[in-house]
C-alpha cells in the first residue's frame, strides 16, 4: 500500500516543538529503572569466570570446590547450552552462543567460560576462584595484518573464506564494491594521494555496564529484564540458544544507560536464564566495567590504503579503498559498511572498494555507531583534504565540486533520492566558525560524512483510552529520546496536545516483532509507524462519528481532534472530539485504537559536514578542542533539542576516537586497559562548547520527512580532527588515536611542509 | 561473615542497616535500602555516576565502605526534589535536554548541587573541571554545562535564567 507521504508539510503543531521528554522527571529523581535496578523475591546473583588467556584449549573444568561452597546453588558451563536444530542451523546464532560461554578453546582475554548463582554477589565471587580450568596455552593473534599473513594462528579451524578453499584462515569474507573503470580514472588524474592509515578498536563506552534479570517458572516460561536495543533480539536469540519456545519467554527492556550499537546483541542474558532454569530462582547478572570492556563488543580495529586521484580542477576521477577490519574472535567486522560509506560524499568517475572481515583473539565486535563508517571516513577525509591543499583549493570548495546530490548515482550502487551533504558544505562555509583566525599551533580541519540509515521491522499499537488520552506501545528500546518523538508524531497526525499522549516501550508478549533500536532507525521507522497507527485510529474515530450522526463513514473527516462533517452535504453537526468519541466508544462498536506493521524502507541518507579548530602543545603532545562545528541533514527534526544532543554526543565519541580512545594489548594479548581510568573517553573539560546546525531536507520517505540523526555525526569527527592535526603541524596522522605520545613521535619523525 | 550495624543519616532520616565488611556504600544503598538511584558504572571511582554527598563532599560511593557511613549525614539523588517540586538543576536538566539516557544524571545532579553550594556562580571552566569526574556518554557535555550554568543563574535570582 502506498503511504500518504507529504515530506512538504510546513505546518507543523507538535512536531518541531518538543520541549520535555516523558521519561525525563524518573531520570532527573533517580526513579528510573535500568537494568541492574530490578530485583526479585528469592532473587540469587550471579557472576561470570572469565578467560585469563588469549587463546587456549580448555582441557577440563572442575566446579566441584565451587558447588560445595555454602550458599552457591548452581554452575554452569558450555555444557548447560547443548545443541538443538534450530541454533545449529543458524551460523550467527552458533557464533553467538559459543562467545556467550566458550566450549573447546576460549578466544581472547574474557571469554566466558563458567557461571556461578550464588546468594549474594559476595559469595559468587568467592565461588569463582573454586572454579579448576585447565588451559592448553596457544599462540594468538590480535592484529589485523598479522592475523591476515601466512602462518598466523588461526582461531577456527572450520573456517574458509566466503565459505570456500580448502585452507584454514583468519579472512571469515571479503567484499568488493564498485562501479567504472579505476585504471583509466587514476589515469585521467593530474593528481594522485595514497596513503595507509590505521584506526583503534573504539568501545561503545556506555555508562551502564550490561545487566539482567531472569525468572524461569517451574513451568518452563520464563521473563528477563534486561538493558538492550532489542529485547525481540534478546528473546529470539535465548530462546534459541536455550531451547526454548519462543512464546514462552517474554522480555521486558529496562531504561538502557546508553548502547550506541553495543546492545544490539546479547552477552549475559542466556546464562541467568539457564542460572535461573538450574536453580528454580530469579538470577540476577551485573557485569563489572572490567567484563564490558574485555567481553563485550567494541568496534573493529582497521588498517585502511586509500588512493584517490583528482584533476588540477579538483574533480576526483579514480577513489579505491582496501579495508582490513578486524573483529575479534568471530566473523562480523563491518568491512561491508566500511566499503561502501568509504566514498559515499563523492562522485567519482570509478570508484572501487575492497573489504576484508578478519577474526582475531580479540572480543567479538559490535556496532558502534554507524558501524565500519568512522574508521573509512578518517581515512578518505584526510586524503580529500589532502587533495584539495595540493591543487591549492578550499576544502569546502573541493568537496562541494565533488558532493553527491540528489538524483545522482552513489558509490556503493543505488540512485541516491533527496539528500542535503550540499547544504551542509554550504551552511559550514557560510558558519562565522569558519572564518575565525587561527594562532600559532592552531589548525582547522573539515570533514564530511554519511550514514544509510535503517529501516526495518516495526510494529506499533495506538490505543484511545476512554478520557480521549492515548497510549502508545512501541517495539523499539528508547536510546535518544525517541518516546518523546513518538509522543509528537502521534500527537500531531490526531490533532490532541503532546502532553495527552504516552509511549512505552511494550514487552515482547504485547506486541509483534521490532528489529532493534539500531541504524537510527526509530524516530524514522517506529514514527512513521506510529503516523500510520494514528491514522488509522483516526478512521475508527470518523467511523465512529458517523455512525452517531447516522451519515456514511466518508462523509466524515478528521480536524484538530475532532470529528466533523466533511462537507455541506455532509449533513450540520457539532465537531465530536476525541474526548466524546472515546466517552461513547463502548455503545459505538468498542475499543478505538490503531495499528500499523511494516517493514519499512525508504530511510533517506544523512550527511553531515563538521569544522574544528585544534590547538597542538609541541612540547607534550596534548591537543586541544578549540571550537568544534556540526552541520548535519536531519530531514524534519522532530525535537531539535535532542537532534542537537544526538549530533553532540556523536561528535564527542568521534572526538574520544581521534585523540585517546583504543584498546592496548600486551604481548600476551592480554587487554591492559580495561578500565575508564586507561581507556579515556572524553571528559567535560576536555571540551568546548559544541555548536550545531540543523539543515532539513525532507526524507521523500516518510510522511514528515524525517531522518535518522543518531549516527552520521561519529563519522565525520575522526577525519576532521586528522585534519586540524595535520593543518597545525603540518605533519598527518595516519594512526589513531593520536595521542600524546604518538602526536609526539609523528612530530618528531615526519617533519612535513605545511599543507 | 560478620556484620556492621551502621546508624547513619540519608536525606535527613535517622536509617540503620546491617552489611559485610566488604560491602560499600554504594551496594548498601542499591541492595540493602533500595535506593537505585545512585548506578554502578565502574565500581572504581572512575565514572561518577555513583556519586553522593557525605557529610558536605561529594564522594564515589563505590569507594565508600558501608561501614563507613556510620555517624555520617548522606545525601543522594532521591533526595533532590521536594515532593514534586524538582530542584532548579533538575529542571534545567529536563527542560535544556541535558540528558539523554539518564544514567550518569542522578550522579551529575548530586555533584553539580554541590558545586553550586559551595559556588553560586561558577565559570564555564570550573564546571567543567567540576565535573570532570562524571563520565557521560550521550550528551558530548555541552547541554549539560548550559544547564548548570542555567540553574545557578536562577539560583542567584537572576530573571534571565533561560
Amino acid at each position: 500500500m502506498p503511504l500518504d507521504h507529504n515530506p512538504d508539510k510546513k505546518d507543523f503543531k507538535v512536531v518541531g516543538h518538543v520541549k520535555t521528554r516523558p521519561d525525563g522527571v524518573d531520570k532527573v529523581t533517580g526513579r528510573a529503572k535500568f537494568g541492574a535496578d530490578m530485583f526479585a523475591p528469592g532473587m540469587l546473583h550471579a557472576k561470570i569466570l572469565r578467560s585469563p588467556h588469549a587463546h587456549a584449549r580448555i582441557k577440563s573444568i572442575d566446579t566441584s570446590k565451587a558447588e560445595a561452597l555454602p550458599g552457591v546453588k548452581a554452575v554452569v558451563t558450555a555444557a548447560d547450552f547443548p545443541d538443538n536444530p534450530d541454533l545449529l542451523a543458524n551460523e550467527e546464532l552458533v557464533n553467538i552462543r559459543y562467545n556467550v560461554m566458550a566450549r573447546g578453546k576460549v578466544l581472547y582475554d574474557g571469554h566466558a567460560v563458567a557461571a556461578v548463582a550464588a546468594v549474594n554477589p559476595r559469595v559468587a565471587r568467592q565461588a569463582l576462584k573454586l572454579i579448576e580450568v585447565d588451559y592448553e596455552v596457544l599462540p594468538h593473534v590480535v592484529d589485523v595484518e598479522l592475523a591476515m599473513a601466512p602462518g598466523a594462528p588461526i582461531l577456527h579451524e572450520d573456517l574458509r573464506t566466503n565459505g570456500e578453499g580448502d585452507e584454514p584462515t583468519n579472512v571469515a569474507r571479503t567484499i568488493e564494491i564498485g562501479h567504472g573503470d579505476i585504471d583509466a580514472g587514476f589515469k585521467e588524474a593530474d593528481f594522485i594521494v595514497e596513503r595507509t592509515f590505521t584506526a583503534g578498536a573504539a568501545h561503545q563506552g556506555y555508562i551502564e555496564p550490561h545487566a539482567c534479570l531472569a525468572n524461569v517458572s517451574g513451568d518452563g516460561s520464563g521473563e528477563i529484564w534486561c538493558c538492550t536495543q532489542g529485547h525481540f533480539m534478546v528473546r529470539d536469540f535465548c530462546a534459541q540458544i536455550c531451547g526454548m519456545e519462543v512464546s514462552k519467554l517474554r522480555v521486558t527492556a529496562s531504561e538502557i544507560g546508553g548502547g550506541f550499537g553495543g546492545k544490539t546483541t546479547i552477552f549475559i542474558e542466556p546464562v541467568a536464564l539457564a542460572l535461573s532454569r538450574k536453580t528454580g530462582r530469579p538470577v540476577k547478572l551485573v557485569m563489572t566495567r572490567d567484563e564490558v570492556f574485555r567481553a563485550t563488543g567494541p568496534t573493529a580495529s582497521s588498517s585502511t590504503h586509500i588512493k584517490m586521484g583528482c584533476t588540477k580542477d579538483g574533480v576526483i576521477t579514480a577513489a579505491y579503498a582496501e579495508l582490513h577490519y578486524q573483529g575479534g574472535a568471530f566473523p562480523g567486522a563491518p568491512s561491508d559498511m566500511g566499503a561502501m560509506t568509504a566514498f559515499a560524499c563523492y562522485q567519482p568517475k570509478a570508484v572501487k572498494a575492497l573489504g576484508w572481515d578478519v577474526v582475531t583473539n580479540r572480543p567479538k565486535q559490535a556496532a558502534y555507531r554507524a558501524p565500519g563508517a568512522p574508521m573509512a571516513a578518517f581515512a578518505v577525509e584526510s586524503v580529500v583534504s589532502e587533495l584539495a591543499a595540493k591543487i591549492g583549493m578550499d576544502p569546502i570548495d573541493f568537496r562541494l565540486k565533488n558532493a553527491a546530490t540528489s538524483g545522482s548515482r552513489s558509490s556503493y550502487g543505488p540512485t541516491y533520492s533527496d539528500i542535503g551533504l550540499v547544504e551542509t558544505l554550504e551552511a559550514a562555509k557560510a558558519h562565522p566558525n569558519y572564518s575565525i583566525p587561527l594562532g600559532p599551533n592552531q589548525g582547522r580541519g573539515v570533514a564530511s560524512g554519511f550514514w544509510f540509515n535503517f529501516g526495518g521491522q516495526t510494529a506499533v499499537s495506538l490505543n484511545v483510552n476512554i478520557d480521549g488520552s492515548v497510549a502508545l506501545s512501541v517495539g523499539t528500546p528508547d536510546i535518544g529520546g525517541s518516546r518523546a518523538s513518538m509522543c509528537a508524531m502521534a500527537a500531531e497526525e490526531l490533532g490532541i496536545p503532546y502532553e495527552n499522549v504516552q509511549t512505552i516501550i511494550a514487552d515482547t508478549g504485547s506486541l509483534g516483532y521490532n528489529d532493534v533500536t539500531d541504524g537510527s532507525r526509530v524516530t524514522f521507522a517506529s514514527g512513521l509507524a506510529t503516523i500510520e497507527a494514528a491514522r488509522n485510529a483516526k478512521k475508527v474515530l470518523c467511523a465512529r462519528a458517523a455512525k452517531i450522526w447516522g451519515i456514511p463513514e466518508d462523509a466524515v473527516k478528521w480536524e484538530d481532534g475532532c470529528a466533523i462533517p466533511a462537507g455541506p452535504n455532509a449533513g450540520e453537526f457539532p465537531p465530536l472530539s476525541i474526548k466524546e468519541l472515546a466517552a461513547q466508544a463502548g455503545e459505538t462498536g468498542g475499543p478505538i485504537a490503531g495499528h500499523y506493521e511494516i517493514s519499512a524502507d525508504g530511510a533517506g541518507p544523512s550527511f553531515a559536514t563538521h569544522i574544528v579548530d585544534a590547538e597542538v602543545d609541541r612540547e607534550t603532545g596534548r591537543i586541544t578542542i578549540l571550537r568544534y562545528l556540526i552541520v548535519q541533514d536531519a530531514g524534519k527534526a522532530v525535537s531539535p533539542t535532542y537532534v542537537e544532543g544526538q549530533m553532540q554526543g556523536g561528535a564527542v565519541q568521534g572526538i574520544g576516537w581521534a585523540l585517546n580512545e583504543e584498546y592496548i594489548y600486551n604481548d600476551k594479548g592480554l587487554l591492559e586497559n580495561p578500565g575508564f581510568l586507561d581507556y579515556r573517553i572524553p571528559v567535560a573539560s576536555d571540551l568546548p562548547m559544541i555548536d550545531t546546525q540543523i539543515v532539513e531536507v525532507p526524507n521523500p520517505g516518510h510522511p514528515y520527512g524525517v531522518r535518522g540523526v543518531g549516527e552520521t555525526s561519529i563519522v565525520p569527527p575522526l577525519g576532521a580532527v586528522a585534519n586540524a592535526v595535520a593543518a597545525a603541524t603540518g605533519t598527518r596522522p595516519q594512526e589513531l588515536p593520536v595521542s600524546p605520545p604518538r602526536l609526539l613521535k609523528l612530530m618528531k619523525d615526519q617533519p612535513l611542509a605545511a599543507e | 561473615m560478620t556484620h556492621s550495624h551502621v546508624t547513619t543519616t540519608i536525606n535527613g532520616d535517622t536509617v540503620d542497616y546491617l552489611c559485610d565488611a566488604e560491602e560499600t556504600l554504594l551496594d548498601v544503598l542499591r541492595d540493602r535500602l533500595g535506593m537505585t538511584g545512585a548506578k554502578e558504572g565502574c565500581g572504581t571511582g572512575d565514572c561518577g555516576a555513583c556519586t553522593v554527598e557525605m557529610d558536605g563532599r561529594i564522594v564515589c560511593s563505590c569507594l565508600v565502605l558501608g561501614a563507613e557511613a556510620d555517624g555520617r549525614s548522606i545525601r543522594t539523588i532521591e533526595g533532590m526534589a521536594k515532593g514534586e517540586e524538582l530542584h532548579p538543576l533538575q529542571r534545567h536538566f529536563l527542560e535544556g535536554a541535558a540528558l539523554q539516557c539518564g544514567i550518569c544524571t542522578p550522579g551529575i545532579l548530586v555533584a553539580a548541587r554541590a558545586l553550586l553550594e559551595k559556588n553560586p556562580n561558577p565559570s564555564e571552566t570550573e564546571i567543567r573541571y567540576w565535573l570532570a569526574g562524571n563520565l557521560c556518554r550521550c550528551t558530548g557535555y555541552d547541554k549539560i554545562i548550559r544547564a548548570v550554568q542555567n540553574a545557578a543563574a536562577e539560583m542567584r535570582g537572576e530573571s534571565n535564567a533561560a
